[in-house]
């Protein structure tokens, strides 16, 4: 209707007291601005400890094998070998929703290879070790089925592996010798970095698991399965299922082993993180409160000073609603300009703290919506009290007021 | 052939109710008033003349009594409608000129339009603006400021405010208060011309020598009319201003 015509006004208004508009405005910029600042440094940190968590795999629950108790003495998970590859197979082929398993036996050892030497990780892995790590194969190819069964002596090697034996060449197709057993390099793992606790992941060599056992050490049992279920959704029947499957097979009472799941650990790595945004948060919010009662002064000063312009407007045929709507108009321009300058002052200020102090930060755009609004909204409701007043006012008081 | 008044009052009283005492502003006060006429409404202080104003401005509405205005009976309109008359039917003039500050000319006129029930295109708000401005003598000066331009122009800008949404009645309420007497006759030459256009004038003021450019002058008194007669000799605002710029140049001369 006349919307238009009131936004005409309203910014006519502000234009005449640019200074008081600009100050007004800081409030907002500053409430804003921080709050955006705030939550791009938060949820960069989370996304990078959530990233980290996610390198270890998707969707992955861990089965630990249990632990070993003599007299008073107890070992840690792992301490009592209970896990066989057989529960590895069962649990593939029993528990729905499950997609791969890698039975996982680890070890250090000495390697040696083009005239050099190097102490690594090496572990025994199924095929589907890169999908379930979510690790790409980049030179090469991974190990097969056929290779596990025929107890290969294959062998694909990480980045900081390669780096040290094989300085500027090529590893695949080359010769690894593990224990003095001779393995053929078959491919080349992409570089992973390193992990939550700081460890390097690409300093290792996976051989099948079946080759580990029976080549390199000589075990009946593996350390961990690693099990990846179908979907997010699906990881805690897994977990149950796994839980209830091995129980039977070991026959047992008590638990001799223990299953994890990423969403626990990703939960607890991010715990900290949560709760510094929400301190985070609740700071800014209290600056952008306070930015809004900013407005709400001004815009009370602004009616009382311009009652007469308000009873010339409502003279010559203003209804009470177009002096509401512009005063409205008015307090949310306010705001609304105040916030959208806060979000991009809020998305530099990040920005360069992100490259000054090299954190990782994140601005969700969700957060750039909800702190426009809120501005919008704190116009609304601080200009609403004033405007109303306005709107009220008789015309002929307003027309004599001095 | 029968015309139909501007403005209608039967009966009209305006009581205060303030603490205890009522005031009784105006007791009784019918009279019509024609299209084309020009009407001064005269009182000393107190004798009820603002208030009718206000009420014939549909800015009040009287506690008793009826009032059509342009045929429609305003007297029990609601404050939404009575700003709707307010906006197409009356054009308000203030002694105080009351025209927005750092606000240009052009911008000032406009201001009632953007008021309109029905919407008005900017560029028609702009063409009409400029044509009342030119109407009043001012279309030179659109991009002025109120505070660039003196007293008279100033009030003209306010004229030409009022005239913008072609009311059918013009209300002024003592437009050469705040005016040197030269100034005041100028103005109500610019009042005698758009009179003569057919507009239909009110206007309230308590100088007799600025009552005599009208053409029929009401004096109230407590809230009563006790005169309403045709102004005799009327003085013509032209023939006023040549005669005063004579004296002048005599006294220049001597």
């Amino acid at each position: 209707m006349r919307i238009f015509a009131s936004f005409r006004i309203a910014g006519r208004a502000l234009r005449r007291n640019k200074m008081r508009s600009v100050l007004t405005m800081l409030g907002i910029i500053i409430g804003v601005g921080s709050v955006i600042a705030a939550v791009s440094i938060t949820s960069g940190a989370t996304k990078q400890v959530e990233d980290r968590v996610a390198s270890l795999g998707q969707n992955v629950v861990t089965v630990f094998s249990g632990n070993f108790t003599s007299g008073a003495m107890r070992g840690g998970w792992g301490s009592a070998p209970t896990l066989t590859t057989g529960d590895s197979e069962a649990i593939l082929q029993n528990v729905p929703n499950v997609v791969a398993v890698s039975p996982e036996v680890r070890d250090r050892a000495q390697v040696l290879a083009n005239g050099l030497n190097w102490n690594t990780q090496v572990i025994g892995e199924s095929p589907d070790y890169p999908q379930i790590r979510n690790w790409n194969i980049a030179k090469g190819s991974m190990f097969s089925e056929q290779d596990v069964r025929s107890i290969a002596k294959a062998a694909v090697i990480g980045k900081t592996v390669a780096d040290q034996l094989f300085p500027n060449e090529n590893p695949v197709g080359q010769t690894l010798r593990i224990r003095n057993i001779p393995f053929k390099i078959v491919g080349l793992l992409e570089s992973k970095g390193f992990n939550l606790f700081g460890q390097d992941q690409d300093d290792v060599v996976i051989v099948p698991y079946s080759s580990h056992m029976h080549r390199i050490t000589t075990r009946i049992y593996v350390n961990s399965i690693l099990v990846q279920a179908a979907s997010t959704e699906a990881i805690s029947k897994v977990q149950s299922d796994i839980s209830d499957l091995l129980l039977s097979r070991h026959r047992s009472h008590e638990p001799d082993f223990t299953v994890r799941n990423q969403v626990e650990l990703m939960q607890a790595a991010t715990a900290t993180a949560k709760v510094m945004s929400i301190l985070l948060a609740g700071i800014a919010s209290v600056s952008l409160l306070v930015g809004g009662i900013g407005i709400m002064n001004i815009m009370l000063v602004s009616v009382t000073e311009r009652t007469r312009e308000i009873g010339i407007r409502m003279a010559v045929g203003a209804r009470g609603n177009d002096i509401l709507v512009q005063f409205l108009i008015e307090a949310v321009t306010l705001s609304a300009f105040g916030g959208s300058v806060g979000i991009g002052l809020g998305i530099g200020a990040s920005r360069l703290i992100s490259s000054l102090m090299q954190w990782p930060t994140l601005t969700p755009v969700a957060w750039i919506f909800i702190a426009f609004l809120s501005s919008a909204i704190i116009g609304v409701i601080s200009g609403f009290y004033p405007a109303w007043k306005a709107s009220k006012l008789d015309p002929i008081d307003a027309l004599h007021y001095e | 052939m029968q015309t139909n008044p501007v403005i209608k009052l039967v009966e009209i009283h305006k009581t205060y109710h303030t603490g205890e005492v009522d005031v009784h502003a105006v007791r009784g006060v019918s009279r019509e008033i024609l299209p084309g006429e020009f009407v001064a409404i005269m009182g000393s202080s107190g004798s009820g003349k603002s208030t009718l104003m206000n009420m014939i401005g549909c800015l009040d509405r009287p506690t008793e009594g009826r009032y059509w205005l342009d045929g429609i009976d305003v007297s029990t309109l609601d404050r939404d409608a009575l700003a709707d008359i307010r906006n197409e039917k009356i054009g308000f003039v203030f002694q105080g000129f009351n025209l927005l500050s750092r606000t240009s000319a052009l911008e000032n006129v406009e201001m009632p339009m953007l008021y309109n029930r029905h919407r008005i295109a900017a560029h028609e708000q702009r063409d009409r603006a400029l044509h009342a401005l030119e109407l009043v003598g001012l279309g030179d000066r659109a991009d002025h400021h109120p505070n660039q331009l003196s007293g008279g122009q100033q009030q003209r800008v306010a004229i030409g405010r009022a005239l913008v949404n072609r009311p059918s009645l013009l209300l002024a309420d003592e437009p050469t208060g705040n005016l040197d007497s030269q100034t005041s006759i100028e103005i109500m030459g610019v009042f005698q011309k758009l009179n003569d256009q057919g507009i239909t004038i009110v206007m309230v003021t308590h100088e007799l020598d600025i009552a005599r450019y009208t053409k029929q002058m009401v004096v109230l008194r407590d809230g009563k009319i006790v005169t309403d007669e045709a102004v005799g000799n009327r003085l013509n605002a032209d023939v006023e201003l040549s005669h005063l710029h004579e004296a002048q140049q005599a006294v220049r001369l001597a």
